[in-house]
């Protein structure tokens, strides 16, 4: 198939997502049915032709077509198919139509889904989607076209794809990542649309909710991933670095939680309208901010993608238009006069008011600290470097404020609660979780330690609250499997989400505290310690794989005189990049431990320098971030099935 | 009233935004450049070294450098670049200008080789083959050249090949106003 | 240009080959908190010519030459004010992943209080606007009792989602 074919896809679905910003635009304002119908089979066509270049381009990848410039750069005849399919999105023009894709995805998803959504605000949401895409699609076609070609002579074979991103992570990582920046997106089309029709109201906010939610989870799912894949392939036990990527992700994450828990609060309580359409705006210009960090060239990271100032400018521009004018748009249509509702100081509104402000806070920290170096830097006034012990230092006691906030929050009534009830209610869970704190360093390695104290009280804490809630909710039941049954795939969302935060927070401290890590040089037949465990070093072998040669060396690893794991660790040198080796360490994955072997360079005699680490809980880390994204995949289930059910039985009673 | 305070995102996003774009700019003209990293030494004395001369054994000190406005130039075989700046520094050194090599991290044998091959523009090599030196001045990599006035001071770093363009914009007017500076 | 772009993208290639990985080096300490000192300094200073990674994950050659250098001043009884210093002598406050604490960096370091504080005046603003508690009267023994019986039975078993 001719790479242009996929070329034309894309001026095609250029043309069409013009037509679905301009078409229902004017049947909105010509009140023109015809047109705004026009929106669905549009976003139709927009994933129709979308698809069409991406399979074009996929194909190509598949088919070691290296005339195509970016299959030479990023794919091999040798890779395994799998990774020549994710190589499609491994540099920046392929990464792009990734984007673009799943923008279009997401548009016709809104098309499909949106029964119950007025004509006119269906037609108004994909025509912001339509803008954006058309955004994209410029910027593809005019700086980053994936379908350039290396005629007329095509290299023989490729550059191969970089061997860190030869991991099962880097096929399913960027998507999970991209699916939640795009979908952030449609928060910010259902907030334009509302600012656009001035119909700020409860219902803007109850449709806007599963697509935020879905859009949350998968950007959970992808930071997790993001996460587990570093701390699997970098080999040094680091899984999470602050990078300015990564805090690019980051961001729009923790706008994004203080986002769908406002959605909460304006959906039941019609307050805080104006703030809760701030956020999503503020939610995609972040994911929008972190394409343009990533791929001008402003700042250093590993991850970013190779600086072009063209595409900088360009990726500007198109920042500008959007958040500039959504931001106008906001300033002149949010409504100014608050929402007569009252509710005291102590009600779950100000709480989850707290939570947001919060949530804001540290995602403005994360922000200044990753800009701060370019900002001093272009000034000219010394060049620093901002990582992770500021962040750690801003995040933690921010975090912290938190977990005790949300302790108290789904206790909390809506519009007022008791103040002495609450206290009598909670301080079992209080006492509960400090004797928890204290308690766990002794028990579980005989000596204090302060940051697990505090992480194992603030996580107890949560999770012993949300256990007071959800025995409060029962407590008027007919048993326990009715009051089970009673409460909502929403509520059981929140408890999973909330838990899984707590388990989180849980692995993140206890795997800092306890980690234990040596780097020790081994002969054959050696023993080493660390941490209780007994590691034998058998030596190493020669093995090749699909694409690369390699030195596999054999770790035998037991414990009390028990065998427990064989682990391979290897040093593979890449058959497309032959001066560049790759250490792949293997890791024995445990719920409550990993254990971690590396090797590092051929010692004399046959002996090895090796890395051994002993991790514990640090899986709970990811564990919980699946909790989190199941959490909310469980509200997501709720209400859109009661709506609809609801439509059909009110159908099902008027035609009765 | 109520209505300014939600200018305030836009006004706060305006400021960013320019910032960016002027950034930007300064980066796509080359005025610039996030990966530049500047000198630790800049104004501060050249470290002391004492070193043995690469060609002829002689221990070489920081004395080598006095009342000259010399150029520190970090070299070594390894370095792709190096062989790409060579051809120019000879050039320069025809021309005047005192350069003092260090040979960062090297094949003792194969530096010499190079130079007997492709010529030697310095007033002198240290033979820094621990790297010692090249920590000292903060060197990241090679080739790496530093501008040291008359009173031993460094007042220039520059990372990378030194070619005509870095010449004539940058390092020639300053090497001229150093040597001017204290009566020729 | 073209040449100083390509040649840029050559060293720069070749740093981020060379930094596919961790490096491993067996160094041997006197006391474990030797070892924790060197661990503390190789996670929280930066390669100086990789493309933000801290000493503890580059493989690059001047990444390990600073290992080698911290394992040095270690074994020397040097500490770490002294260790931190060297190092910045040499390369610059930029090697440090944590900024200090001075003129310039304050803005940094104060921003976060900054924020919070001003969303902390925000929250008042808002709660100060919403005093009003809605009087609720009491519930009397009666009402509570009936209360009680209309939530244990268990008709509709409709709960309002959250």
């Amino acid at each position: 198939m001719v790479p242009e074919l996929g070329h034309f896809a894309l001026i095609l679905a250029l043309c069409l997502a013009v037509a679905l910003v301009v078409l229902p635009a004017a049947g909105v304002f010509r009140r023109s049915e015809l047109l705004m119908q026009s929106a669905r089979p549009l976003a139709l066509g927009l994933w129709v032709m979308t698809s069409v270049a991406f399979a074009v381009l996929a194909q190509a990848f598949l088919n070691d077509d290296f005339s195509v410039a970016i299959v030479a750069a990023q794919s091999n005849s040798e890779l395994p198919w799998f990774y020549k399919f994710a190589a499609v999105w491994g540099g920046h023009e392929g990464s792009l139509l990734l984007w673009m894709w799943i923008l279009s995805a997401w548009c016709v998803a809104v098309a499909i889904f949106s029964r119950q959504l007025p004509l006119d605000m269906l037609a108004r949401v994909l025509c912001v989607m339509g803008a954006v895409a058309v955004g994209f699609l410029l910027f593809m076609l005019l700086t980053s076209n994936p379908f350039g070609r290396l005629l007329p002579n095509p290299p023989a074979e490729g550059s191969d794809l970089n061997p860190l991103l030869q991991d099962p992570g880097m096929v399913i990582h960027p998507p999970m990542l991209y699916f939640g920046y795009v979908g952030f997106s449609v928060a910010f089309a259902f907030a334009i649309a509302a600012l656009w029709s001035g119909k700020l109201d409860a219902a803007w906010a109850r449709w806007s909710r599963p697509w935020s939610m879905v859009a949350w989870l998968f950007l959970t799912i992808g930071i997790a991933l993001g996460s587990w894949w570093a701390y699997s392939v970098l080999g040094w036990g680091g899984w999470w670095f602050w990078d300015p990527v990564e805090n690019a992700s980051f961001m729009p994450w923790l706008v994004g939680t203080a986002l769908i828990h406002s959605l909460a609060v304006t959906d039941k309580r019609g307050v805080f309208k104006s703030w809760t359409v701030l956020l999503a705006i503020f939610a995609f210009s972040l994911s929008l901010l972190g394409t343009f960090l990533v791929r001008s060239g402003v700042l250093t990271s590993v991850h970013s993608f190779a600086a072009d100032p063209t595409r900088g400018i360009f990726i500007l521009v198109f920042l500008g238009v959007v958040i500039g004018s959504s931001l106008t748009l906001y300033a002149l249509r949010a409504p100014t006069v608050a929402n007569k509702t009252d509710y005291s100081w102590l009600s779950r509104e100000i709480f989850l008011l707290g939570n947001n402000i919060l949530l804001l806070v540290a995602a403005l920290s994360v922000l200044s600290g990753t800009l701060f170096p370019l900002i001093v830097d272009s000034l000219h006034l010394g060049k620093y470097s901002v990582g992770p012990p500021y962040f750690n230092a801003v995040f933690v006691p921010l975090m912290s404020i938190l977990l005790v906030f949300m302790g108290i929050g789904p206790s909390n009534n809506w519009k007022r609660s008791r103040a002495d009830e609450l206290w009598r209610r909670l301080l079992p869970a209080l006492l509960a979780s400090l004797i928890v704190g204290f308690a766990f360093p002794f028990a579980y390695r005989g000596q204090f330690h302060w940051g697990v104290v505090l992480t194992v009280c603030l996580a107890s804490w949560v999770i012993f609250t949300t256990v007071v809630d959800l025995r409060n909710k029962l407590r008027n039941a007919n048993g326990w499997s009715a009051g089970l049954r009673r409460l909502t795939p929403a509520y059981y969302g929140m408890l999973i989400a909330h838990i899984g935060f707590a388990v989180s927070v849980l692995g993140v401290g206890l795997t800092t505290a306890y980690t234990e890590e040596r780097d020790l040089r081994v002969a054959v037949g050696e023993h080493a310690q660390l941490a209780g465990y007994d590691f034998l070093f058998s030596g190493t072998e020669s093995t090749r794989g699909p694409n690369y040669s390699a030195e596999r060396g054999l770790i035998v690893v037991a414990r009390d005189g028990k065998q427990l794991a064989e682990l391979h660790p290897e040093k593979r040198r890449y058959n497309a990049r032959r001066d560049q080796v790759m250490t792949e360490a293997d890791i024995d994955a445990g719920l409550f431990r990993d254990i971690y072997v590396a090797l590092g360079e051929p010692l004399e005699n046959g002996a090895w320098a090796v890395r051994l680490h002993y991790k514990p809980f640090v899986r709970w880390i990811w564990l919980g971030g699946l909790l989190m994204a199941l959490g909310g995949g469980l509200t997501v289930c709720d209400g859109r099935y009661r709506l609809q059910r609801r439509a059909t039985t009110v159908a099902a009673a008027v035609a009765a | 009233m109520q209505r300014l305070k939600l200018f305030i995102p836009l006004i706060v996003f305006a400021v960013l935004a320019i910032f960016f774009f002027v950034v930007q700019k300064q980066i796509g003209s080359g005025a610039y450049d996030p990966q530049n990293m500047p000198s630790a030494l800049l104004d501060k004395p050249l470290p002391v070294f004492q070193l043995p001369d690469l060609l002829s054994g002689a221990t070489v000190a920081n004395a080598v450098l006095q009342d000259k406005v010399v150029l520190v130039n970090v070299w070594a075989t390894w370095c792709p670049s190096c062989l790409y700046e060579h051809p120019y520094l000879l050039k320069l050194a025809q021309q005047g200008v005192l350069i003092v090599g260090v040979d960062y991290k090297d094949d003792a044998a194969k530096a010499r080789q190079w130079l007997q091959e492709k010529g030697n523009p310095y007033l002198a090599v240290l033979d820094d083959r621990a790297g010692t030196f090249g920590l000292d001045l903060g060197v990241t990599g090679a080739p790496e050249t530093y501008l040291v006035d008359r009173s031993g001071t460094v007042r220039w770093r520059y990372q990378g090949p030194i070619d005509e363009r870095v010449w004539s914009e940058t390092l020639q007017p300053l090497l001229a106003k150093l040597t001017a500076a204290q009566g020729g | 240009m073209i040449m100083r772009v390509l040649l840029a993208g050559l060293s720069l290639a070749l740093c981020w080959a060379l930094a596919a990985h961790a490096a491993i080096d067996p160094y041997e300490f006197d006391t474990d908190a030797q070892r924790e000192r060197y661990r503390h300094f190789i996670e929280e200073m930066r390669c100086p010519k990789c493309q933000n990674q801290n000493l503890a994950g580059s493989d690059a050659p001047i990444a390990t030459d600073l290992r080698r250098e911290l394992h040095r001043l270690l074994l020397e009884g040097r500490s770490d004010r002294e260790i931190t210093d060297y190092m910045v002598a040499r390369y610059g406050e930029f090697i440090l992943y944590d900024p200090p604490f001075d003129k310039k960096t304050a803005l940094l370091w104060l921003a976060p209080l900054l924020f919070l504080s001003i969303g902390g005046v925000v929250m008042l603003a808002i709660v100060r606007r919403r005093r009003t508690e809605p009087e609720v009267a009491a519930l009397n023994a009666d009402e509570r009792a009936r209360i009680d019986e209309l939530l244990s039975d268990d008709r509709s078993g409709e709960e309002k989602p959250l």
